[in-house]
């Protein structure tokens, strides 16, 4: 089963709504919720797959409810107690909150410019050799779910399971979500750019030459 | 606000309901512990909201416009082209560049959460982040063109990219007629947030 974030394809969404340039926050705590994620990240207790399963954990119903920046928050807050940084009580304002531990690892203003500036690359070199090159036909794995963590994260959209794709690129070998989610290790493989023809994904494609491109892993993936 | 948690057991649901109040909270408890410096959101926000934008994305299009050897680069190893304008970091750690022709036009998405070039446009638009957007331009990309205003000639293939992994795609849009002559800077003038994305075409002179 898929959860509630695995949307494309779906139907019923309604129209999209262009807006000007200019606008980049809808709300005075949006950069503050922004910020503050950013912020906590920089404390080291979870990476990107962590944070990106946090809130595909979230309930269907608050998923669908919340705005963008409200599930960033609600991740946040659920990884803080899950990993021992805050407690139930002092999230509740239940407890005077305690100093942490942690403190030592607060990002100051002056180091904003490098961490943002370091980034957090996904590039690992790897034992695993590339199976496929550019021109190969593929298919990726029928059900798109994490083969080694029942529920667990991964990045195979439904919508792309079991088709039938050509590689378009190799990117390299990269961090796998499906084990760095979860603790297991960044396992590090080859990652490619499929191409899928859009009559392989949808019943009705809108053109025959329309194609979809995924970057997918090397075990996302079986030859034909 | 009335507020009914379906889900009790997240410890975000012991946070006030009200979304302003709940980062404020948040903010509050981790400042008390030690875990945020106040000043060091404030450097974030002013990052983003005064020194990384689309202006960085467009001029690395005007650039590609203007100069073939600079284009040929930048389609073969995006990440290390704009590193040497200094446009790096978070969330453009892995770059691609996938330019627009008469005959292929791409547009980017991400349909899992919504992963975006920020070094090179900034924060992602309201509408990037949408679930209309997320589940649409996938299957109907040439219906959510239309909301755009944009209408592709029929011998125009469409290739979406879905940004499931970390790497980032930014999308060169053609050059428009009329804009010969034009220096850099008038050039990327024309290149819109949009026409980066693909969801718009550059700016007529």
């Amino acid at each position: 089963m898929t959860r509630v974030h695995d949307m494309g394809g779906r139907f019923g969404d309604g129209t999209v709504t262009p807006e000007d340039e200019d606008v980049i926050f809808h709300a005075d705590w949006h950069p503050r919720a922004l910020a503050l994620t950013l912020a906590t990240g920089a404390l080291g207790k979870w990476n990107i797959d962590v944070s990106r399963h946090a809130r595909e954990c979230l309930s269907p119903t608050d998923y669908a409810r919340f705005s963008y920046y409200e599930k960033w928050i609600a991740g946040v807050a659920d990884m803080l107690v899950a990993r021992g940084v805050v407690t139930r009580e002092e999230l509740a304002g239940m407890a005077d909150p305690t100093s942490s531990p942690l403190a030592e690892k607060t990002l100051k203003a002056q180091q904003v410019a490098g961490v943002l500036a370091r980034g957090g690359p996904a590039d690992r070199p790897s034992d695993i050799v590339p199976l496929f090159a550019p021109g190969d036909g593929v298919v990726t794995r029928k059900q798109p779910e994490n083969t080694i963590v029942p529920g667990g994260h991964t990045r195979l959209p439904a919508y792309a399971a079991g088709a039938k794709g050509r590689v378009l690129r190799l990117h390299g070998t990269h961090v796998l979500p499906d084990s760095n989610a979860h603790d297991l290790g960044e396992a590090p493989e080859p990652l490619y750019a499929v191409a899928f023809p859009a009559s392989e994904l949808w019943a009705h494609p809108e053109h025959p030459r329309d194609e979809v491109v995924l970057d997918l892993w090397q075990s996302y993936l079986e030859a034909p | 606000m009335p507020h009914d948690h379906s889900d009790h057991d997240h410890p975000h649901a012991l946070l006030p309901p009200e979304p302003a109040l709940r980062v404020k909270a948040l903010e509050t408890l981790l400042t008390r512990k030690g875990l945020i410096d106040p000043a060091a959101l404030d450097e974030i926000i002013d990052t983003y909201e005064n020194r990384i934008g689309p202006r960085n994305g467009a001029e690395v299009v005007a650039r590609a416009w203007s100069d073939p050897d600079f284009r040929a680069a930048l389609l073969e190893d995006a990440t290390a082209v704009v590193a040497e304008m200094g446009f790096f970091g978070r969330q453009g750690e892995h770059m691609v560049a996938v330019e627009n022709t008469d005959e292929l036009h791409n547009i980017v998405v991400c349909t899992l959460c919504s992963c975006y070039p920020w070094p090179l446009l900034g924060i992602p638009p309201g509408w990037y982040k949408s679930d209309a957007y997320r589940a649409r331009v996938v299957r109907e990309p040439r219906k959510v063109l239309a909301e755009f205003g944009v209408e592709l000639p029929e011998e125009t293939a469409v290739r979406v990219w879905d940004s499931t992994a970390e790497v980032r795609y930014l999308v060169i849009p053609q050059r428009p007629a009329g804009s010969e002559g034009l220096d850099v800077d008038a050039l990327s003038d024309l290149v819109t947030r949009d026409s980066m994305i693909g969801t718009g075409l550059a700016k007529a002179p």
